[in-house]
């Protein structure tokens, strides 16, 4: 069934950074895979790990206080964790691209728009100053900037936040890469200029036939664009297959938590359906399941065994959870 | 995240963060120092019995390990008119720590007044203040003692007052950035939405932020003030002849050089040793505090 | 619940104006808040709701006096509060209390929670005595959901959400009768954000209070507001009852923003027309002439340049809106997002 081996794929991935209180586990036994072409989403709030998991794909940790003990990071076969730091960035650069939550901080200040566009190219792909700049312009009204020509030679803060993003993207786009990982772009940019970018990462994916690894905590925004998604909960998959299949037919109390307490989802009831307590702070987890203690089905089982994933008799086969009773759990929510 | 030091009642002291390459070894050996001169400068003179007035000339310039008249041995020898220069030293560390812990109160009060009110109100009532902030700067310190000891005579008094003008600028800066950083803060709005009116905003909510930085410059100045109450004493524009700070005693003994070396070496060790020290210290609490202030 | 005659808050032509410094060539000015006006009834929930540059946040700051007026009128219990003296303002002050959005920073990391509470007390010292301030502080932290024991800990010790309840509780101590929330919630995980949105509704019934939302959330304003008051640029848009704003709205900037929220189950709605926005939003340095939405409206006409629409009522039923060319009433479903 599966035509081709993963664009990126994630296997058994545990991150951890040494504190004061010792070694934190950000990511505990991750897997995930990415297929050209496709659009996955990580959908998690904070403490999650999932900005953590897809800065290890980058290369982009502290070397001093993180480090991988566990787990393989593999783009098209290439275990990219094995991959000296230089070797890395050459390879990658490419092939995957990353835009950033904030464009304020992530584009320099002091340098020209035009030049930090370009600069991957004569620099990294060799070709003239002159066609990097071509090529530069050519990003840019891709992207919807209006007056591309004129605006290649400004500052970053002569952008507006949408405008600014846009150049991210179009940053990321300069390389042809196959994977474009976004973490939480959207984030900081109000709802208007929100669609705007999401329709923009819509065309350029179906233009482009580029894969996506989104970063989000908005269910909407993942459910605007993902083709599949996998939760994220305390440093650790819970839940994870289509969209469309996690969305209508949640298996983890978490996933059903988040869905039933968005305002508008308690069909006009006045009080909104919560989840007691607060994601767990990295490092203070016990043997059991990460989400028992806000969990209505918890019980001395599920708070003594960390439940591990897997796909129960008569669900769609891609659609996996961790919990001890996700039956229960799914024939609650259908009910 | 927050990025203030944990946190401190008004009054009491930041924790210090836990140190790094073995910074608590430097912290502690530091402290026992600073401390050790402080019970000498307390104890010191009552153990010695130390008198400016009266001199023993036969007992003068007699070196180190001698014995006196009255029986008793010169640890460090005599001056030149045979005092007794371990008296003079532990006289001397007196004076050096009481000039710096009372220049910097002094200055420290000028100075943070200045800060807090050119930080808050900003607009012309910050540009006067710092605009005389910056002529302060710009006179010699050794100037200002003169005119001073000119004109109002020499004491230990009018000594801390020279100090202080010279060294409440550092003060005022530092409080009036940190208020400026502070003062937009959320939680400066929500005190002032509480219905908190200026006075207390300023000394109650925002103040208490500026403490920790403020401990920092403390711990450098204090360094800086001691060797300037030296210099002034060497000049003879400190204290006067009858309170022996280390500065006054390495001046006597200038002419005394190479017959009588030590009567200025041990004060000038002395000093060196306590400024030295202090000057670590108040890396170590200020690495340990906050790392930002490194330049100072 | 009968309704008192006076609004509890009523605000009239407000305009709120901050000088830029180093303008060349005359005097340039951030029109934060132009000419906004609308009426708060007691016991009720007002959304405000807008994105960046669209003057909620200067608009609360000017009620509440962190920010001065420049023009206009404020009546909170019939007292007028711009220009007012300093008396007046603080006086009318007590009555008005803030929840902020950053749960952090908007608590002083040098006091204990005990003392955060207390501090309004502390401040008005004729509101409660100092024998009872423990005993209140920890009536206030239960009530809000938090251990009354935890009061000598410090804002750090917290988690994001056990910090804004503090921020709640320090607000309810002065008992007042207006709360406004400032992004209370924006900054909180999804997962606890209902949980504070629930607080803060039954604290509404509990303590008898009035509410002045903000939020750039829609899900959130539309869920939590009686009324509305629809923010761009400075300007107020559209100003209606809750259910009338979102379901039928008026002016086509609600209708963007309202189609802009990605719908959770997309699938579920077919026929649902999506309108994106072209351009960015102007700078409130140099707004646009006339309308100020004029620059993204896909309606735009010369008018709309010309002359800035003024907040009426087109459709006679008290939903205002500021527009020459208003939706027709009933266009409301197409573009309902509700699933």
């Amino acid at each position: 069934m599966t035509e081709a081996d993963p664009l990126l794929a994630i296997d058994d991935l545990t991150v951890e950074f040494s504190t004061h209180a010792g070694q934190v586990a950000a990511v505990r036994g991750v897997s995930l895979h990415v297929d050209a072409g496709e659009t996955v989403a990580l959908l998690g709030e904070s403490g999650s790990g999932k900005s953590v998991t897809v800065q290890t794909i980058m290369g982009l940790l502290p070397k001093t206080t993180s480090r991988v003990a566990s787990g393989q990071v593999s783009y098209r076969g290439t275990d990219l964790l094995a991959l000296p730091t230089r070797r890395l960035r050459e390879f990658c650069g490419p092939e995957i691209a990353m835009v950033f939550q904030d464009p304020l901080s992530s584009l320099n200040p002091v340098m020209r728009v035009g030049y930090q566009l370009s600069e991957p190219l004569w620099r990294g792909a060799g070709a003239s100053r002159k066609a990097a700049r071509a090529r530069a312009i050519e990003l840019m009204q891709l992207v919807g900037i209006p007056d591309a020509a004129r605006r290649i030679d400004d500052y970053p803060h002569q952008f507006s936040g949408g405008m600014r993003q846009r150049v991210m993207i179009a940053m990321a786009l300069s390389r042809n890469p196959s994977l474009l990982i976004a973490d939480e772009p959207t984030t900081a940019l109000d709802v208007t200029v929100q669609a705007q970018i999401m329709s923009l990462l819509g065309d350029l994916r179906r233009e482009l036939g580029m894969a996506m690894l989104l970063i989000s905590h908005d269910l909407g925004v993942v459910a605007d664009v993902a083709d599949r998604v996998y939760v994220m909960y305390a440093g650790a998959i819970v839940e994870e297959g289509t969209t469309r299949e996690v969305y209508d037919h949640p298996g983890h109390p978490y996933t059903e938590g988040l869905l039933a307490s968005i305002p508008g989802e308690s069909s006009g009831a006045q009080r909104l359906a919560s989840i007691p307590g607060s994601p767990p702070v990295p490092g203070t987890l016990g043997d059991g399941c990460s989400f028992a203690p806000r969990c209505r089905y918890a019980t001395e089982f599920t708070r003594a065994h960390e439940p591990e994933l897997r796909s129960p008799a008569g669900w769609v086969p891609t659609h996996r959870v961790a919990c001890h009773r996700a039956e229960e759990v799914l024939a609650d929510v259908r009910a | 995240m927050s990025d203030h030091p944990l946190p401190t009642r008004w009054l009491r002291l930041p924790r210090l963060a836990p140190a790094r390459d073995g910074g608590t070894r430097r912290l502690v050996v530091c402290l026992v120092i600073v401390i050790a001169y402080a019970l000498l400068a307390i104890f010191g003179p009552v153990v010695t019995g130390y008198n400016p007035i009266t001199t023993y000339v036969q007992d003068r310039l007699l070196p180190p390990g001698s014995l006196l008249s009255n029986g008793s041995v010169a640890l460090l020898g005599t001056d030149q008119v045979g005092r007794d220069i371990l008296g003079q030293v532990f006289m001397g560390a007196r004076v050096s720590m009481v000039a710096g812990i009372a220049t910097l109160l002094l200055a420290g009060l000028i100075g943070i007044t200045v800060g807090l009110l050119a930080g808050y109100f900003g607009g012309i009532l910050d540009s006067i203040l710092m605009r005389i902030a910056d002529i302060q700067l710009a006179f010699p310190s050794i100037l200002l003692a003169i005119l001073i000891a000119a004109i109002l005579g020499p004491s230990f008094f009018n000594l801390i007052l020279v100090l202080a003008i010279a060294n409440w600028v550092v003060f005022a800066r530092v409080t009036r950035s940190q208020v400026l950083a502070l003062k937009n803060r959320e939680y400066v709005d929500a005190a002032r939405t509480l219905g908190a009116r200026n006075l207390y905003l300023i000394v109650r909510t925002i103040f208490p932020g500026c403490v920790a930085p403020l401990l920092v410059v403390a711990t450098v100045e204090i360094g800086h003030v001691i060797v300037a109450e030296a210099s002034l004493s060497f000049l003879g524009l400190g204290t006067p002849a009858s309170l022996p700070s280390w500065g006054l005693t390495i001046s006597d003994g200038r002419d005394y050089l190479i017959d009588a070396w030590w009567i200025s070496t041990f004060p000038g060790i002395a000093l060196a040793l306590l400024v030295l020290t202090l000057g670590v210290l108040g890396d170590t609490i200020r690495d340990r505090l906050d790392p930002k202030l490194r330049s100072l | 619940m009968s309704e008192p005659d006076l609004p509890l808050l009523s605000v009239r032509n407000l305009r709120t104006e901050f000088p830029l410094a180093r303008g060349l060539g005359g005097r340039r000015v951030v029109k934060a808040v132009s000419d906004v006006s609308f009426d708060l009834r007691a016991g009720t929930t007002l959304g405000l709701v807008g994105e960046s540059g669209s003057g909620k946040s200067t608009l609360a700051r000017s009620i509440v006096g962190l920010d001065r007026p420049t023009a206009g009128s404020i009546l909170f219990e019939g007292v007028e509060l711009v220009g007012a003296s300093a008396t007046t303002r603080r006086r009318a002050g007590r009555d008005m209390q803030v929840v902020f959005q950053d749960p952090m920073a908007s608590l002083n990391p040098r006091l204990t929670v005990g003392d955060a509470i207390a501090e309004g007390w502390r401040i008005h010292r004729d509101v409660a005595p100092r024998s009872e301030w423990k005993s209140r502080v920890a009536e206030l932290l239960e009530r809000v959901g938090l251990n009354p024991d935890h009061a000598g800990r410090y804002p750090h010790q917290f988690s994001g959400g056990q910090r804004q309840r503090i921020g709640i509780a320090r607000a309810l101590a002065l008992r007042p009768k207006l709360l406004i929330c400032d992004e209370a919630v924006s900054a909180l995980d999804v997962s606890v954000r209902s949980q504070i949105l629930n607080l803060l509704e039954d604290l509404q019934d509990e303590f008898s209070l009035t509410y002045l939302f903000i939020a750039h959330d829609l899900s959130v304003v539309r869920h939590v507001s009686d009324d509305v008051v629809v923010m761009y640029l400075g300007s107020a848009m559209e100003v209606g009852r809750g259910g009338d704003v979102f379901g039928d709205p008026v002016h086509p900037y609600t209708v963007a923003l309202l189609s802009a929220i990605p719908p959770v189950r997309p699938w579920r709605e077919t026929g649902r027309e999506r309108i994106i926005l072209t351009g960015d939003l102007p700078s409130p340095v140099s707004p646009p002439s006339g309308c100020p939405f004029r620059t993204r409206c896909w309606k735009a006409q010369e008018v709309c340049a010309e002359v800035k629409p003024p907040l009426v009522d087109h459709r006679g039923d008290g939903h205002l809106g500021a527009c020459h060319f208003p939706e027709p009433a009933g266009s409301g479903p197409s573009v309902a997002p509700v699933p």
